[in-house]
């Protein structure tokens, strides 16, 4: 399972990270979390998960009085007008590791989460201390934004605070300002009913990319089998020729069908040249060697000849 | 050519200090490189000489060479005349296999080499000097060669020609002839010039004394003696030393025994982006508006450092630091760039080193003729 809350606090404690903590009922919106915690303890904050269609997720957390158009923040992600909408409720539990009303920055500190954008309002800020539930919705914790800073950074992560209320314009000279915010990832999240779907995924991901056989699949059991079969078959590639021929074509085709468009043909010589010859003489060389080397061990194995 | 022992032993930090054990910048500043290229006497690998190496070789010469990695040198020139005349020349490299994971800073003088034995079509020799791990680091002649021989595949893995190349462990290897040589050069060397160059005292064991720890001041003394048996002096080239992910203001070289130091080449593409992200020391400003109005510190980022080393287009790396540079480019960019580049270059090492079996290792460490080593 995710991070616990005790297990959260104990690390705010060892980052010396300093928060005060609040006991409360489980509370699923923010207004009953206000009948709790009183406004003079910190900013109360609202936060939803989003996805985007090419299932990637975004955390936004933003003060309760800030208004944020989900219309207006999709263009800013470069995403177009409706490209973004509330995530489903198997996303909370399966990306964030936490129940419904429950939506806080923290939960990025879930391996499963490495890959949800997180955008934090600026005007946290100018907060004394802001409240966030601590991966539990029976607890809150108020504390400071430099603190979230700290502990976000202890995490890998950098901080990423935005005027949620602006609304720039974008256009083809204007590009989307929050563009860069986009996860490079995206996430599939199985259907709660069959959770079969999700290793189907995975080992489609994994065989697909034949030519890559140690990529960014979601680490799973079956995945790491599939994995290593595929990456013995990989090798063959150093010691059949069909093997080698195949994979010099597979990536010379990769390249004229990513640049091809439009180039010269000149221009376009020059660039699978500048691009692959460094990366074929390697895998020639290793070619040379595993031939070598398998004649070099059938040479001391071999019976002299009859005289 | 003596090398004052007070010069080796200094540790003032008011001074910079480069010698086989320790690398410190002068005040936590940058590491001076025309000042240690006077210091060890040799002279700057500059333009001129990579044009001609250009033009000799009829190729793109080596990253490391166009970014200024491999700085300086010995004598690289009078090697150039003798490959110009048609003369022979072969490499030489070594490595003190001490630790089973390798990681990219281990790598870059191999990634060198390989593009010298390429480029030059000159035949190679990698010596691995398990017993001087053996008496130094406090291991088992067992386990000292248990590493050689997992090291070598790693050092195979970098792409070099089995019909060009001979690594061979000192265990395995030292005796017959190699042993007259060393017996040769011993004879040249006085105690005290030993002493002198390595700083050893009447506390270091004798196996110390026999085998000198493989670095500069080794090659220099070998320079000295080698006119005096008949021989030509080798020559040498030499790099910058490739800062640890952390390193602030280039302090520190990577260390093996610090897993966050450094890229590992065992590391998964997920370690690759974790320690990039979390302990690459960055020069990027600490808001993002800030960042906007003053640019990146370029001088002590880590990941366009970085990039310099393994990032092959010219026209993009310059792209990056003016951008980064000047503020529109973010360090999560910079990062992220790196992350590819470093996974591709881990990815391919870990093929690589998947296809080098025992048959391979035996092989590359047979004495065996070579008869198309220069080919």
């Amino acid at each position: 399972m995710g991070f616990s809350k005790d297990h959260l606090l104990a690390r705010l404690q060892e980052l010396q990270i300093d928060y005060s903590k609040y006991e409360h009922p489980p509370v699923l919106t923010v207004e009953e979390q206000a009948k709790y915690v009183s406004s003079s303890e910190g900013a109360l904050s609202k936060n939803l998960l989003l996805k985007d269609k090419k299932n990637r997720y975004y955390i936004v957390s933003a003060m309760t009085d800030t208004k944020v158009d989900m219309k207006v923040l999709s263009q800013r992600l470069g995403l177009g007008k409706g490209g973004i909408r509330m995530a489903p409720e198997e996303a909370l539990s399966e990306l964030l590791q936490v129940s419904l009303g429950c939506v806080t920055p923290f939960a990025v500190v879930n391996e499963s989460a490495r890959d949800v954008s997180l955008l934090l309002d600026q005007k946290f800020k100018n907060q004394t201390r802001c409240i966030f539930h601590p991966l539990s919705n029976d607890v809150s914790i108020s504390l400071n934004t430099l603190g979230l800073d700290k502990f976000l950074q202890s995490i890998g992560r950098d901080s990423v605070y935005i005027d949620l209320e602006a609304n720039p314009v974008v256009g083809k000279d204007q590009p989307p300002d929050l563009a860069v915010y986009v996860p490079s990832n995206s996430v599939v999240v199985p259907e709660l009913p069959t959770k079969t779907a999700s290793i189907q995924t995975a080992s489609k991901n994994v065989s697909a990319e034949k030519t890559k056989p140690v990529a960014s699949a979601k680490p799973s059991k079956l995945a790491s089998n599939v994995k290593s079969a595929v990456e013995d078959s990989a090798l063959l590639v150093f010691k059949n020729p069909e093997k080698f021929v195949e994979e010099i074509l597979d990536k010379t085709t990769a390249l004229l069908l990513s640049e091809g468009k439009g180039e010269n043909v000149e221009a376009l010589a020059e660039t699978f040249r500048k691009r692959l010859t460094s990366e074929f003489t390697h895998l020639a060389v290793m070619y040379k060697n595993t031939a070598y080397s398998q004649g070099f061990y059938a040479g001391t194995q071999s019976q002299p000849k009859r005289p | 050519m003596e090398v004052d022992k007070k010069e080796e032993i200094a540790s003032d930090s008011s001074e910079q200090v480069v010698n086989p054990w320790e690398v410190s910048a002068k005040d936590g500043g940058k590491i001076d490189y025309d000042k240690l290229i006077d210091q060890f006497g040799c002279q700057r690998l500059d333009e001129s000489l990579i044009d001609r190496v250009e033009r000799l070789t009829s190729r793109q010469p080596h990253v490391f060479l166009r970014r200024g990695v491999f700085f300086a040198h010995r004598d690289f020139d009078l090697v150039l005349d003798a490959y110009e005349r048609g003369d022979k020349f072969y490499l030489y490299t070594g490595r003190g296999p001490s630790s089973e994971a390798l990681h990219l800073g281990h790598l870059i003088p191999f990634m060198f080499t390989k593009y010298l034995q390429e480029a030059f079509k000159v035949p190679l020799v990698i010596q691995l000097t398990d017993d001087e791990k053996c008496m130094w680091k406090n291991l088992s002649v067992e386990e000292s060669q248990r590493l050689a021989r997992e090291n070598a595949k790693d050092i195979i893995a970098c792409g070099f020609d089995v019909t060009k190349t001979f690594i061979f462990s000192d265990f395995d290897y030292v005796g017959g002839a190699f042993y007259k040589n060393m017996v040769k050069v011993a004879k040249c060397v006085t105690l005290n010039k030993a002493m002198g160059i390595f700083g050893f005292s009447g506390e270091d064991h004798i196996g110390k004394l026999s085998f000198p720890p493989v670095q500069d001041p080794y090659f220099r003394m070998t320079r000295d003696v080698a006119p005096r048996l008949g021989y030509s002096k080798p020559a040498l080239i030499e790099s910058t030393f490739f800062p640890a992910l952390q390193a602030s203001g280039e302090n520190g070289k990577m260390s093996a025994s610090d897993p966050n130091s450094a890229i590992y080449v065992t590391d998964t593409a997920k370690d690759i982006k974790n320690k990039i992200n979390r302990y690459a020391f960055s020069g990027g400003q600490d808001s993002i508006e800030k960042h906007r109005e003053i640019g990146a510190n370029l001088e002590v980022d880590i990941p366009v450092k970085y990039l310099s080393f393994f990032l092959e287009d010219d026209a993009e790396l310059e792209h990056i630091k003016k951008e980064y540079g000047e503020g529109r480019m973010l360090t999560g960019e910079v990062k992220k760039r790196l992350t590819e580049v470093l996974t591709g270059m881990v990815e391919r090492h870990r093929m690589a080193r998947a296809a080098v079996t025992e048959e391979m290792v035996d092989a590359f460490m047979a004495v065996r003729p070579l008869p198309n080593m220069f080919e």
